[in-house]
């Protein structure tokens, strides 16, 4: 290390250890509690932090299951969570899978071909994913209103309205996949092509294959926004067994039903899963954020 | 497959064709112009053979134009017109609701039995206890035909000595075949006609309203013509008495105007555009404070387990964000709350987050610093990375202490690159929906406003207010708020790409 250190270093180095684990410590004091919380019998008590008695009670019911109270009552669940759960899981794999079909052969039209006004529609496409959805919302609901006057599965509080609805979001997921697709020399490609392969054989069957790490990174991510996505199925959702995760959890905070150590074993349950998915996504997710970023 | 392909491409013509007409069937020519633009150039692109790039671009560059695209420039749309629940529908459905209203002539209903007749049913009509008239009967009728076509039934008066018919059906029995029955419409031998009114009874319905060639309605009772009114959205006397439901129409730069020149409004609206610029900035201030700081801390070579520290300083931004939020707003819970029983513990003090216009404003730019910090602390990693180490070993020589390396050489050299992003997270937060929607809701709301408006709604959950959770789901003046701030947004798009270009430049 080139830099002089002066006497104070140790000092300076003790201090900076401290400080950074109080501010770890206030950053996952929400975490931790929630945890907590999802252990401790009742849904008001407050008091101390670390349950004394540890009940299952919270959890039970966020699985689903019934169980009998102190008094006797039958105490149910009050929301299907595992339903919601079921239902985020399946809005976000039939669109995610839809994103990546989508963005995948849109990639390879703007990394592999010439076409008339390419430089023009992609940043055109980059403009338009600035506009939050969350704008528009009043006109999305217009639309598929609309839509479900002559279509019903396709209207307002059907899921396939929420993938349908998703499907705009891939100028992101297009700009990563060409990014990599730009990384595989195209001699391959060509000379399949020499071999007779049509272009879309060389597509499918060269360039795919070799493109799959991209095409699952793609998958994780538009899974993931797909799971915390809460304006356009809020508005589109109202029925409570249609219910996604993101928009059902706001239920359990109502301040006439405040249900807060039921809420904390439900959102421990389902946002585990989607923290550790992230997690082990990250990598990726900053490169593409930092990437994106500069570029865009 | 060669043979296959025109077939298949009439097949699908056909097809396209069937579903534009069910479209404008529906009484939607709009929907039925956007179905048929689209398929018909689905089949362009994926029938010619000239067109081979956008058969990979067609389903991507679709669902932008459809999702992304479509529903901007329609917001806009909206803006100018009186979309409202009170002006939902079109004129011409409108009209026809109007003209399916009716009124039920209670004196003149007659009781209805069912008596089988082989595998079909005779109807018979009964006047009333203590009224007397003749009894009708029906010619057999194929009720539980399903096929059974509605239309005039002719009925005939019961003659004496042949009025014996078989045992009725019972109450249950008549139920289920209550859809049957509703499609009927008997004729009397006067001409009177009766409809299902009942389980029990058949009616005389009066129509309400009658249309007129000109496009009017006149009212049947009292013979007043309402007239659609193009301006107001609703047909109405000359008097200008209004008929519910409206219709939508355009109006123009009403919503606008409504929005900066009537007090009630715009009084409100400043404020909560106030309150939205200093959100977004704040927030990114203060995210960019903290993540910076720590970027530079955890880039220190001297400091052991920096790699434990970042991984745990960054989960914040690995919990799905309306997790996190919902749980800031259990734990800032005003009576049962942990945040409240610490600061009791420690303080003495309850404060109340969610009532006080200022707490609650310092609990938004709290929540929203933790959920904002890493994503800076990540780009500031990354870009701190770049800075040349000789730099540094150059100040030291200089005898420079850290926090003059700080503010002389690592701000300097990184806020060039951090700015397009921090706009970027400017824009972000200014339209920070899930946030606001989730702790806040926009609560507390300014007392005395002819629309509930809160005091920590943000611009883009104020048109959510207006547009879904208000009585009166105003979806014009929402979208006119919305197109205001597509221009905000697109300016700082502007502003971020020459900037992005300028660095470029320079890089280059």
């Amino acid at each position: 290390m080139a830099i002089v250190t002066g006497q104070s270093q140790r000092w300076r180095i003790t201090g900076a250890h401290v400080a950074l684990w109080i501010l770890i410590a206030v950053t996952l004091f929400p975490l931790l509690a929630v945890i907590s919380i999802s252990l401790r019998p009742g849904n008001f008590s407050t008091g101390s932090l670390i349950p004394s008695e540890i009940s299952l009670d919270h959890w039970k019911l966020a699985l689903g299951i019934s169980f009998t109270d102190a008094e006797g009552n039958l105490v149910k669940p009050p929301f299907p969570v595992l339903l919601w759960l079921w239902n985020s899981i399946k809005i976000a794999t039939i669109s995610a899978l839809l994103i990546v079909a989508i963005s995948t052969t849109a990639a390879y039209a703007f990394a592999r071909m010439k076409f008339a006004h390419k430089g023009l529609i992609l940043n055109s496409m980059l403009l338009l994913q600035m506009f939050p959805v969350a704008v528009a919302l009043v006109a999305i609901f217009a639309i598929f209103e609309g839509i479900g006057a002559t279509i019903p599965w396709l209207g307002i509080e059907t899921h396939a309205s929420v993938v349908v609805a998703y499907l705009g979001g891939v100028a992101m997921h297009i700009w990563t996949i060409k990014g990599y697709f730009e990384t595989i020399p195209t001699e391959i490609e060509e000379c399949a092509k020499v071999d007779g392969a049509t272009h879309w054989q060389a597509f499918r069957l060269v360039l795919l294959p070799m493109a799959v790490p991209i095409l699952m990174v793609v998958f994780v991510l538009a899974f993931i926004g797909v799971i915390i996505e809460y304006p356009v199925a809020s508005i589109l959702l109202r029925e409570e067994a249609n219910l996604t995760l993101a928009v059902g959890s706001k239920y359990y905070l109502y301040e006439q039903r405040y249900l807060w150590g039921d809420f904390a074993a439900a959102a421990v349950l389902s946002g585990l899963p989607i923290t550790l998915v992230f997690l082990v996504a990250q990598k990726w997710i900053v490169s593409g954020l930092t990437a994106g970023g500069v570029k865009g | 497959m060669k043979h296959l392909k025109w077939p298949l491409v009439v097949i699908l013509t056909f097809a396209l064709l069937w579903m534009v007409a069910g479209f404008y069937a529906a009484g939607q020519p709009l929907y039925a112009l956007a179905v048929l633009t689209l398929g018909a150039s689905a089949l362009v692109v994926y029938g010619s053979a000239k067109s081979l790039a956008w058969r990979y671009l067609f389903p991507g560059v679709t669902g932008m134009l459809v999702f992304v695209a479509f529903p901007l420039l329609y917001t806009v749309q909206i803006g100018f017109t009186n979309y409202s629940s009170a002006n939902l529908l079109s004129q011409e459905r409108a009209r026809a609701y109007l003209l399916d209203q009716a009124t039920i002539d209670e004196a003149q209903s007659l009781a209805f039995s069912l008596h089988p007749d082989g595998p079909s049913h005779r109807l018979v009509l009964t006047p009333p206890e203590g009224s007397d008239g003749p009894r009708y009967v029906s010619p057999a009728l194929p009720l539980t035909n399903p096929d059974l076509q509605g239309g005039h039934i002719p009925m005939q008066v019961v003659l004496p000595g042949n009025d014996k018919f078989s045992e009725p059906l019972d109450l249950k029995q008549t139920l289920a075949l209550r859809d049957a029955l509703m499609g009927l419409t008997l004729e009397l031998p006067s001409k009177k006609t009766l409809r299902y009114v009942g389980v029990r009874e058949f009616g005389n319905i009066e129509p309400l309203w009658k249309a007129n060639p000109d496009g009017s309605l006149t009212r049947v009772e009292t013979a007043t013509v309402h007239s659609p009114n193009t301006v107001t959205g609703y047909f109405q006397t000359a008097q200008g008495e209004r008929m519910q439901p409206g219709f939508k129409v355009g109006i123009g730069w009403a919503n606008y105007a409504r929005l900066l020149f009537d007090a009630d409004m715009r009084g409100p609206f400043i404020s909560i555009f106030i309150w939205t610029v200093l959100f977004a900035g704040l927030t990114v201030f203060f995210a960019t404070a903290v993540g910076m700081t720590l970027a530079v801390v955890l880039n220190w070579e001297a400091l052991k387990y920096r790699t434990l520290y970042r991984t745990l300083l960054f989960l914040p931004y690995a919990v799905p964000g309306f997790i996190s939020i919902l749980v800031f707003k259990g734990l800032f819970n005003q009576n049962f709350g942990e945040i409240n029983a610490i600061l009791n513990a420690v303080f003495g003090v309850r404060p109340a987050w969610f009532s006080d216009p200022f707490l609650a404003k310092s609990m938004l730019l709290i929540v929203n610093t933790w959920l904002g910090y890493p994503y800076i602390m990540i780009l500031c990693t990354g870009l701190i990375k770049a800075i040349p180490a000789d730099l540094y070993e150059a100040s030291a020589i200089a005898g420079a202490k850290p926090l003059t390396n700080f503010f002389r050489i690592t701000v300097p050299l990184i806020a060039r690159p951090l700015t397009p992003l921090l706009i970027s997270a400017f824009a972000f937060n200014f339209n920070n929906f899930v946030l606001i929607s989730l702790l806040t809701d926009g609560r507390p709301d300014y007392l005395n406003t002819k629309l509930p408006a809160g005091q920590t709604d943000i611009l883009v959950s104020y048109t959510y207010r207006i547009a879904f959770t208000d009585a009166g789901a105003n979806f014009g003046l929402a979208a006119a708020i919305s197109t205001l701030i597509f221009l905000m947004v697109a300016v700082l798009s502007l502003a971020n790409l020459k900037l992005a270009q300028v660095n470029d430049a320079k890089k280059g």
